[in-house]
C-alpha cells in the first residue's frame, strides 16, 4: 500500500503528472473574481468564504477523472486487482495521494488567496482549518465517482454530474465554518459537521468505490 | 494447483466457451490455442478472477495467481527499475535484479518506460511476472512485439519458472519452442448458438 502511495505521488510530481493544475485553477478563481465583481472591499469580504471554498472544490474536481482512468487504460488496474492489494486499500491510497497533491496544497495556499479577496482577518485560521478538514471528503467522494465512471471514454462529464450533488454538503458546511469564523461567531458546529462528512466518507466510500471498480473491470 | 470444472465463460453477455475441464499441476505449462475471438482472453480473465464464470467452477488459490494481459501496466514517467520495484513491493518482494537480467533489461534500468520500444516494454511487462513471486502465471499473448531472441529469453524465463515448481497458462499463436507444453485447442469448446432455443422459447 505504501508502495502505491509512493508511486502515485511520484507520478503526480513528475512532468505531466498534473500537480499544480488544481492550484493554478484555484489561483485563477481568486484573482479573477475581484476583477469581475469590482473593487468593493465590503462585498468581497462578504463573499470571500464562499468563493474560496467554491474555488477549492472545483479545483479538486479538475483532476478527479485521472484518479483511476490512467491505471485503467494502461492495464495497471487489472494487475492490481489480481495482486495482494485489496481494492479498498487501492482506493483509499489513491484518494490519499489525490488529497496530498490537491487538497493539502490548496489549504496551504488559501490564506494568500484570502488576502486577494480581502477575507476578514479572524477568518484565516478557520479557512485553513476548514479546508484541511473538508478537502479529504472531496478526494474520497471524487474517488467514488471516478471508480463509477472508470470504464467510460471521456467520463469526466458524467463524473462531474455524479459528484457535484455529493459535494454540496461539504461546500455548505465548509463555507459556513469560514463565514462564521470570519464574522467572529462560533464556527465549531459547521466544522464538526464537516469533519463528520470526511470521516464518514473515509469509512464508507472506499468500499463502495472498490465494488464499483470490480464491476467495471468485468 | 488449478482445476477447472465444466466452466462456461461469456464476453459482452454472449457465451463464448462452455464445457471446459482441465487441471494444472506444478511444472505444468498449458498453451491455449484458437482463432481470434474464440475466448482466450475471456478465459484467462475468468481464471484470474477478474470476471465471474457463467457456469462451472474454477478451483484455485487466488493468492498464487498473477496475470499479464495485452497492456503491461507500465508507467511512462517511471524508469524500468522503478516500475518493477513497484510491482515487487506490491507483492511483498524486494529482489528485482534476476528478473531484469532474465529479460535482458540491465542496460535499460534507468531509462524511462516512455523511451522504450514496444518490444522492450513487453520485456519489462514480462519481467514483472517473475518479481511477483507467484506460482501460477496467466499470460495473454506474451510474445506480441517480441523479436526471435526475446522470445528465446521469454522461453528460458518460463522454463526456469516451471523448474521451480511454477505453472503457467499461455494464450499464444506462435510456437514457444517448449516441447513439454500441453496444447488445448479452444475451438472444440466453442459455445453452440443459442438462437434456435431462444426462438422456440419465445413462441412456445
Amino acid at each position: 500500500m505504501r508502495a502505491l502511495l509512493q508511486r502515485d505521488l511520484r507520478l503526480a510530481l513528475r512532468a505531466g503528472g498534473g500537480f499544480g493544475l488544481g492550484l493554478a485553477f484555484f489561483l485563477m478563481v481568486a484573482v479573477l473574481v475581484p476583477l469581475g465583481v469590482g473593487p468593493e472591499g465590503a462585498l468581497l469580504t462578504r463573499i470571500a468564504p464562499g468563493i474560496l471554498w467554491l474555488g477549492a472544490l472545483l479545483a479538486c474536481l479538475l483532476s478527479l477523472d485521472r484518479m483511476f482512468a490512467l491505471d485503467f487504460e494502461d492495464g495497471a488496474l487489472d494487475l492490481m486487482a489480481v495482486s495482494p492489494l485489496p481494492l479498498e486499500g487501492v482506493v483509499a491510497m489513491k484518494a490519499l495521494a489525490h488529497w496530498l497533491v490537491t487538497g493539502l496544497p490548496l489549504a496551504l495556499l488559501a490564506p494568500v488567496l484570502g488576502l486577494l479577496l480581502s477575507l476578514a482577518p479572524q477568518g484565516y485560521v478557520w479557512l485553513v482549518t476548514a479546508l484541511l478538514v473538508g478537502t479529504p471528503a472531496l478526494s474520497l467522494i471524487g474517488g467514488f465517482g471516478a471508480a463509477l465512471t472508470v470504464g467510460l471514454k471521456r467520463g469526466g462529464l458524467i463524473l462531474s454530474l455524479i459528484v457535484l450533488p455529493m459535494y454540496v454538503p461539504t461546500l455548505i458546511f465548509g463555507a459556513e465554518a469560514v463565514r462564521r469564523g470570519a464574522e467572529g461567531a462560533d464556527a465549531l458546529v459547521p466544522l464538526m459537521l464537516l469533519a463528520a462528512i470526511s470521516l464518514g466518507s473515509a469509512a464508507i466510500l472506499p468500499f463502495a468505490a472498490a465494488a464499483a471498480l470490480r464491476a467495471n473491470l468485468k | 494447483m488449478l482445476h477447472v470444472d465444466d466452466l462456461a465463460v461469456s464476453r459482452g453477455g454472449l457465451t463464448v466457451l462452455e464445457g471446459l475441464c482441465f487441471g494444472l499441476v506444478a511444472a505444468d505449462l498449458l498453451i491455449l490455442r484458437g482463432p481470434n475471438g474464440v475466448g482466450k482472453t475471456t478465459l484467462l480473465r475468468t481464471l484470474a478472477g477478474l470476471q465471474p464464470a457463467l457456469a462451472g467452477r474454477v478451483s484455485v488459490d487466488q493468492e498464487q495467481i498473477t496475470y499479464s494481459g495485452h497492456a503491461d501496466g507500465l508507467k511512462a514517467t517511471l524508469t524500468v527499475a522503478e516500475n518493477l520495484q513497484f510491482w515487487a513491493a506490491v507483492h511483498g518482494q524486494t529482489v528485482i535484479d534476476p528478473a531484469i537480467a532474465a529479460m535482458n533489461l540491465t542496460a535499460l534500468q534507468t531509462r524511462r518506460a516512455a523511451d522504450l520500444s514496444a518490444g522492450q516494454k513487453r520485456r519489462l511487462g514480462l519481467a514483472r511476472l517473475s518479481v511477483t513471486g507467484r506460482k501460477i502465471w496467466l499470460m495473454d499473448e506474451p510474445t506480441v512485439s517480441l523479436d526471435a531472441a526475446s522470445v528465446g529469453l521469454f522461453g528460458a524465463m518460463l522454463r526456469a519458472h516451471l523448474a521451480q515448481g511454477g505453472a503457467a497458462v499461455v494464450a499464444t499463436h506462435i510456437d514457444l519452442g517448449l516441447p513439454e507444453a500441453r496444447v488445448l485447442d479452444l475451438s472444440q469448446f466453442k459455445a453452440k448458438s443459442k438462437r434456435q432455443g431462444a426462438f422456440d422459447e419465445a413462441f412456445a
